[in-house]
């Protein structure tokens, strides 16, 4: 199996007659993606904007991100606006840089903030993309599952629209991928340790979603994936557990410890597979799973493995239950984590945790506050402040200001490990 | 010139030994006993030293804090440095008490400095700073000079690094922090040391709870008082007093005297951890009030406490819900409950 | 969460169905609904006169 990913950086978005991209400087037809996302009836309106670098934008409540990408053969985000078809392979085109954001009156609770500038700008990382914001409402009888489930499509349809108008554009840089079957792997580097990853993700319901090939995670034990098809959309996000953990889609497609795994493979470690291990709400569920992902890991031969997961509180159960298992079949692990040690630091970072968990990273403390000031533009709606985690009775200041816990920012502590948010014992 | 106050016992004070630590605290001008080893070390004048003995202080504590209140009143200190008390006990209560109260009340600057295993670590470490020492008065040589540093710092108003830097024991408290490397570079790299048996360190140490006693069982139900609380955000529809979808801190009490049950559509449910479809349809399913009411009804419980509690269970942190779980406790002992029932989602 | 009700501490601790509906069942008749959420109920009621 091999993708080459092929990246076009964009360096500025305004909007034209026509949607291409050239020079490095994207163009949008706005009512072509108005046009587009409106085919679906339940909604009612889509206002387009774009928020870049250094504005005095804020966009509140994010519901997804997703970086535009397409196949030059086949189809991309396979299940969801692709054709369902296997993915992984052949060429795709990505546009580095930008984003499409989604935004619009709330559907339910833990929807983020993104600040293009100030002091929150440097905890979410799409302060430095370039962004096409689309805010987008629902038609009075739409339930709020059917009202998720439009806006997240939206935002994926517009997305995988952009980046087919630029296919066979001129790229800037081209890299491939290459995932052999398991008899080639296990042969290639004898010498270098086996590492599998455990790719956990948030299946639990309204706004605590995960996609994959377009099927509710809900509905699928553990199994086996081929990294490559994860850059190609078959994973897609369809929660929001508090914006901090959310993983949006972008962080699925640009998957920090995948990437980082195909960094080091032939020179540190052999990646030899990545397990998508679904968290519900079940009790016997998370037992279950987790006897066949530390099963499926050691049936891979793995000598080590990569956790990560989503969500907070129930999720950390799964997270702890998996290391267990693993450990004591003599697979060594590393978790990825964030905490909740309270506003001031001193309250126990997590709220489950099993001896065998030695080696855990911490992507921050999400209960820290963060004191940002108001913005020249609003884009979605800023009374959804106080239903948002992170925000509370009070965030409003009287100059306008606002307080948010680091738990209502956009990708601010992400569970894979994208960002460089971590913490410190004072 | 920044004004230092220096807090010691009678035995640093060079008042005596044992046989004078019930001495009552007094104040001497300027740098009196061991806080002459300081007094060239630190940017600042020592302008009094305060005197106590161990067991007076441990036995009056009140009494001692209004006697160093009045006088960090009088002589206005940007810094209070006390001990160092290295092993001992009362010296370390008494240490560790005089910088926690003076920094709580009135926002000073505070230093002392102790033996790890001192049982007053424990108990002071997050509200000042307690500078790692030998276990005995032998290695006064190498804790003075450790002290001064940091003191120093805080004087100048410099950011104070990390424990390991600084040599102060570390306070618990977890800070944000941007690293060079993500998250994702720095767990390959901690799993890569792990496989080839190179020393790591892990990032969050792994929680270890309190142990909790268990209460002793009911005699009767029959005759028992039962209070209901739950974590899972069940509130009176439109959320009154605005009870967060996550990260509570307080909790709330609602009458259930004259219902018979959650209805439909007069509860809801605001905790943001779960799809709250369920227990919009039918709140009960959060918490059984139907079937607690009905129990009542038939005699097989005494009688139902006349509120239930309830709170967000979702991020809270462990210190809020500790707080949380004794005011409750509190309220419920006082009247006169004796079992209760939490649901948590 | 029971492994997390046992992890904290908690000593009578009665496992309920599901995070969404922990003394409910949705996905059942009213009938069986009603069953599974008298026995938790029941459990609970026990426990508390049970030694610990």
């Amino acid at each position: 199996m091999e993708l080459e990913l092929r990246k076009i950086y964009i360096k500025d978005i305004v909007f034209d007659e026509k949607t291409h991209v050239d020079s490095g400087v994207l163009y949008i037809n706005r009512e072509e993606i108005s046009k587009l996302i409106l085919e679906d009836e339940r909604l009612s309106e889509v206002s387009i904007d774009i928020a870049k670098p250094g504005d005095s934008i804020r966009i509140i409540p994010v519901k997804d991100v997703i970086e535009p990408r397409a196949k030059l053969k086949g189809e991309a985000f396979p299940g969801i606006d692709g054709v369902l078809d296997e993915v992984g392979r052949g060429i795709t085109y990505a546009l580095k840089g930008c984003a499409v954001v989604t935004t619009g009156p709330i559907v339910g609770f833990q929807e983020g903030i993104i600040d293009m500038s100030g002091p929150l700008a440097e905890y979410t990382p799409f302060s430095k993309l370039n962004n096409l914001v689309l805010s987008i409402k629902k038609k009075e009888n739409v339930s709020p599952h059917e009202h998720e489930e439009a806006v997240r499509v939206a935002g994926i349809k517009a997305a995988h629209y952009i980046a087919k108008q630029c296919l066979e554009s001129e790229f800037d840089e081209s890299e491939t991928f290459v995932w052999n079957d398991l008899s080639v792997k296990l042969a290639e580097y004898p010498d270098l340790p086996k590492v599998a990853y455990v790719y956990q993700c948030i299946a639990q319901g309204l706004l605590h979603d995960t996609y994959f090939y377009g099927r509710d995670a809900k509905e699928m034990i553990p199994t086996l994936v081929n990294p490559l098809e994860i850059m190609d959309g078959a994973l897609v996000s369809g929660n929001c557990v508090s914006a901090g953990s959310k993983t949006t889609t972008y962080h699925h497609q640009n998957n920090a410890v995948i990437r980082e795994c195909f960094k080091r493979h032939g020179k540190e470690i052999n990646f030899i597979g990545v397990v998508l291990s679904p968290m519900t709400t079940v009790l016997n569920d998370k037992y279950r799973n987790s006897i066949i992902t530390s099963r499926i890991v050691e049936m891979l031969g793995a000598d080590g493995v990569i956790q990560s997961q989503e969500g907070f509180g129930n999720p950390t159960t799964d997270l702890m239950m998996i290391c267990k298992k693993l450990e004591n079949k003599g697979i060594k692990t590393v978790l990825i984590s964030n905490e909740d040690a309270g506003v001031d630091g001193k309250s126990e970072p997590l709220p489950d945790g099993t001896v065998e968990a030695d080696a855990i990273v911490s992507t921050g403390n999400s209960n820290a506050n963060l004191h940002i000031p108001k913005m020249d533009k609003v884009l979605g709606d800023l009374d959804a402040l106080e239903h948002i985690t992170g925000g509370f009775e009070g965030s409003r200041q009287e100059d306008g200001s606002l307080i948010v816990e680091i738990h209502g920012i956009m990708g601010s502590h992400n569970l894979q490990g994208f960002s460089k948010l971590g913490a410190v014992t004072k | 010139m920044k004004r230092i106050i220096f807090y010691t016992n009678q035995f640093f004070g060079q008042i005596g030994g044992e046989d004078k630590a019930s001495i009552p605290p007094r104040i001497e001008d300027g740098a009196v006993g061991t806080a002459n080893l300081f007094k060239d070390k630190v940017e600042g004048e020592i302008v009094a030293t305060i005197i106590c003995g161990d067991n007076y202080y441990a036995e009056n504590i009140e009494e001692c804090r209004e006697f160093i209140s009045r006088e960090v009143e009088r002589l206005r200190p940007d810094l209070v440095i006390a001990g160092p008390a290295f092993n001992a006990g009362r010296f370390g209560i008494a240490c560790g008490d005089v910088c926690s109260f003076v920094n709580d009340k009135y926002g000073i600057d505070t230093i002392t400095g102790m033996y790890i295993e001192n049982p007053a670590v424990e108990i002071y470490k997050s509200n000042t700073y307690i500078v790692e020492t030998g276990n005995s008065a032998a290695s006064m040589r190498k804790a003075v000079p450790r002290m001064a540093a940091l003191a120093n710092k805080i004087l100048r108003k410099e950011e104070i690094g990390l424990p390991e830097e600084e040599g102060y024991i570390p306070k618990g408290i977890r800070v944000n922090v941007f690293h060079e490397k993500t998250g994702a570079e720095r767990a390959l790299d901690m799993l890569v040391k792990k496989l080839k048996g190179e020393e790591y360190r892990t990032e969050i140490p792994i929680p270890v709870y309190d142990k909790v006693e268990a209460a002793r069982p009911i005699k009767d139900l029959k005759k028992a008082k039962i209070a209901l609380l739950t974590s899972g955000g069940l509130v009176p529809y439109g959320n009154p007093d605005h009870l967060p979808a996550a990260t509570a801190k307080f909790y709330k009490k609602y009458p259930i005297k004259d219902i018979d049950r959650f209805a439909e559509g007069s509860y809801e449910s605001v905790h943001a951890g779960y799809d709250p479809v369920y227990a919009n349809e039918n709140p009960n399913r959060i918490l059984p009030l139907d079937l607690f009411k009905e129990l009542e009804k038939k005699g097989e419980i005494g009688s139902l406490y006349e509120f239930y509690f309830v709170t967000t269970g979702n991020s809270t942190s462990v210190a809020d819900a500790t707080r949380m779980g004794m005011e409750i406790a509190e309220e419920l002992k006082e009247a006169g409950v004796d079992g209760a029932i939490m649901t948590s989602t | 969460m029971t492994p997390i009700s046992k992890t904290v501490g908690a000593i009578r601790i009665v496992p309920a169905v599901a995070i969404p509906y922990p003394v409910g069942n949705p996905n059942e008749s009213e009938e069986k609904e009603r069953e599974i959420r008298e026995r938790i109920v029941r459990e609970a009621l026990m426990s508390l006169v049970k030694e610990y």
